[in-house]
């Protein structure tokens, strides 16, 4: 369900062809109420006969659906268990010069709704099998996509039934000197960051990068076991620094593993500011590779460090 | 309608006697509730507001069950975690009361899509006051159930007051029928206190929604005799003044004209009905309704494991770990948690 996602296929082209082939009593182009389309979900999901997915056009119009994604699509919101196996999905992230309101990143607003599980994918490979996770997933989902993702190349993903699974991260990575966690489209900014810190002639750094894929639940585990093995945590993420995820991941990982820390946890985010339309100051809002990497290159060269 | 008006008594004194925190009653609605749901078939969804206990109980939902519900106990399905009179059972297709006004009218349309999508041939039914009815989500569930063709009855009880809000302050419209009629659908405006009046214009909207594919709103005209809830003060703002000579007061008036009072009348003037029998009959109702209330209070509270059911399908690790925590906070601060037996902490 969602808006203009029939014949033209949505505006991010994510539902061109579903139309033709599933006809439109199963692919439903919506009058303009995002509260509606997400209430409408909510009512179909609770007959337990068929499994909605809802197509925020733009992340940032979620706010008109907040009601629905916070307090209605939880499976004990009535106070029992109710059928509710709902997917809510749409992109976030800027670098596309559509401006403050057309380019958040605000995972961390659903990571505090106990009830609901929320992804990030950072490929296309991950894309189509985390979202054929969560559509059998029989929890509420909110699948958080980053408009840059919709340009990576076609080639990564295989055809056929697979599902990457939910709650799960990946090390995509691997390294000794530093763990880097990053989320959504910052994965691959830090993976650029990684390889050229390895490729240093003095004093290479050999960073291990997580996408944690899942925020809630959260694996912590592998991110823990990581950093008892390095020493060292990075985090990076677009959404702004200060209320942003990080902070929460920052919070669990100095609790667990506090003795095995020999550097500050560092977060690597946006600016506390709204994306800007101009391209030089969008750039300069939102982090990159060259953040990253001095970032992990500072965590690594503090007293202490023994390579 | 009298079994819900003698459970709204007993329930509504046993908050003011601090056995409940907290309750709605029905007072001057039960032909809305009664006479919609009996025009309904068991398997319709119904979504309901909060003041329709009418139809809940003609659906089989028993008065123990909304006991146990009120009473938050072990035998509540909503297993302590929401207010009282937040009923419902999804089994009997009666989806619960929500906390937040206004969800469960797009969420009808939801429902009604799907079931139509699988040519179940039933329809959902969907409850909102007029005041309800200015929240945005309603003219949006109006306007997607006309453009897809959802199968909803949306039912609005225009009962004069929300909260504390007159209609006068509520809309400047002809009421909220010509909302229906703006999105496209066929509009009926009843009488809601005529029981047979509400019967049959329901009736119509579910042939029109079943066989036609459409949704249809009612607009039952009707009077809130009692107050919102047990938090509001109603002498604070109701209006006083009775419309007509030889009532004192706006309240006085439509009591004298509740559903209850015109059904009986209408029944004894067919020799179907006796006074007699009325007042047997609401001594039965109240006693059964005392005694639910009696045994619902005695049952044991919910089990504290219940904090982390349901939040998802399995508890993920975080929650395992926390019940874990909780059980080792309880086991060491028993005596602070004086309503948490030991076989529950055993037991978690």
């Amino acid at each position: 369900m969602g808006e203009d996602i029939g014949e033209m296929g949505g505006v991010f082209q994510c539902t061109a062809g579903l139309s033709s082939e599933f006809g439109a009593r199963r692919v439903i182009e919506t009058p303009i109420s995002e509260a509606c389309i997400g209430g409408c979900a909510v009512g179909a999901a609770a007959t337990g006969l068929v499994v909605p997915i809802v197509e925020v056009q733009i992340m940032d119009m979620v706010p008109l659906m907040m009601e629905k994604v916070v307090n209605q699509a939880q499976r004990d919101a009535e106070g029992r268990s109710v059928s509710m196996p709902i997917v809510i999905r749409g992109p976030q992230g800027g670098g596309h010069r559509l401006s403050a309101q057309h380019s958040q990143s605000l995972e961390a607003w659903f990571t505090a709704v106990p009830g609901l599980k929320v992804v990030m994918p950072s490929t296309p490979h991950d894309a189509k099998g985390l979202l054929l996770a969560a559509v059998r997933d029989p929890n509420p989902v909110i699948f958080l996509e980053h408009k840059n993702l919709y340009q990576l190349p076609r080639s990564h993903v295989p055809d056929g039934d697979y599902e990457v699974p939910l709650g799960v991260a990946s090390i995509l990575r691997e390294g000794t000197d530093v763990t880097l966690v990053a989320t959504s489209n910052m994965v691959h900014e830090a993976l650029k960051a990684a390889g050229r810190l390895a490729a240093r002639k003095e004093q290479p750094v050999s960073v291990e990068v997580i996408d944690p894929r899942t925020l809630w639940p959260l694996d912590e585990a592998t991110i823990l076991d990581s950093v008892q093995r390095t020493s060292r945590l990075v985090i990076a993420h677009e959404a702004p620094r200060r209320g942003g995820w990080g902070g929460e991941l920052l919070s669990v990982v100095q609790e667990k593993a506090f003795d095995y820390l020999d550097a500050p946890i560092t977060i690597v985010a946006g600016r506390d500011c709204p994306l800007p339309y101009n391209a030089a100051l969008e750039k300069a809002c939102i982090p990159g590779a060259a953040q990253i990497a001095e970032a992990c290159l500072a965590v690594v060269q503090r007293p202490g460090f023994d390579q | 309608m009298v079994k819900v008006s003698e459970f709204d008594k007993v329930f509504n004194e046993a908050q003011r006697q601090g056995r409940l925190s907290f309750y709605f009653t029905n007072r001057g609605e039960e032909a809305c509730s009664v006479g919609s749901g009996a025009a309904l078939r068991d398997d319709d969804w119904v979504w309901p507001q909060y003041r329709e206990l009418g139809a809940t109980f003609w659906r089989g939902y028993t008065i123990e069950e909304a006991a146990n519900q009120c009473c938050h106990n072990e035998l509540d399905a909503t297993k302590g975690r929401q207010l009282p009179m937040h009923i419902g059972s999804p089994e009997k297709h009666l989806m619960y009361v929500k906390s937040n006004l206004g969800q469960q009218v797009p969420a009808a349309n939801g429902a009604a899509y799907a079931m139509k999508l699988q040519r179940k041939g039933r329809c959902s039914i969907t409850y909102f006051g007029e005041g309800c009815a200015s929240e945005g989500d309603i003219p949006s569930a109006l306007n997607i159930a006309s453009v897809h063709g959802c199968p909803t009855i949306f039912f609005c009880r225009n009962n004069g007051y929300a909260i504390s809000t007159h209609t006068d302050d509520q809309y400047k419209s002809d009421g909220i029928a010509p909302r229906g009629v703006a999105f496209g659908m066929p509009t009926i405006r009843v009488d809601g206190n005529d029981l047979l009046a509400v019967y049959a214009a329901t009736r119509a909207a579910r042939r029109i929604a079943v066989e036609e594919g459409k949704p249809a709103l009612i607009e039952a005209m009707t009077y809130r005799i009692g107050a919102h809830s047990t938090s509001d003060d109603d002498s604070k703002y109701r209006r006083a003044d009775s419309p007509e000579e030889g009532y004192d007061s706006e309240r006085a008036y439509w009591d004298a004209r509740s559903p209850i009072v015109r059904f009986g009348r209408f029944l004894e003037a067919r020799g179907l009905w006796t006074a007699e029998e009325e007042t047997a009959l609401r001594k039965t109702e109240r006693a059964a309704s005392i005694k639910a209330l009696n045994d619902a209070e005695k049952r044991a509270q919910p089990h504290v494991k219940h904090l982390f059911t349901d939040v998802l399908d399995e508890p993920p690790w975080m929650l395992r770990q926390q019940q874990a925590d909780l059980k080792a906070h309880l086991a060491k601060y028993s005596e602070h948690y004086a309503e948490v037996t030991a076989e529950q902490i055993e037991s978690m």
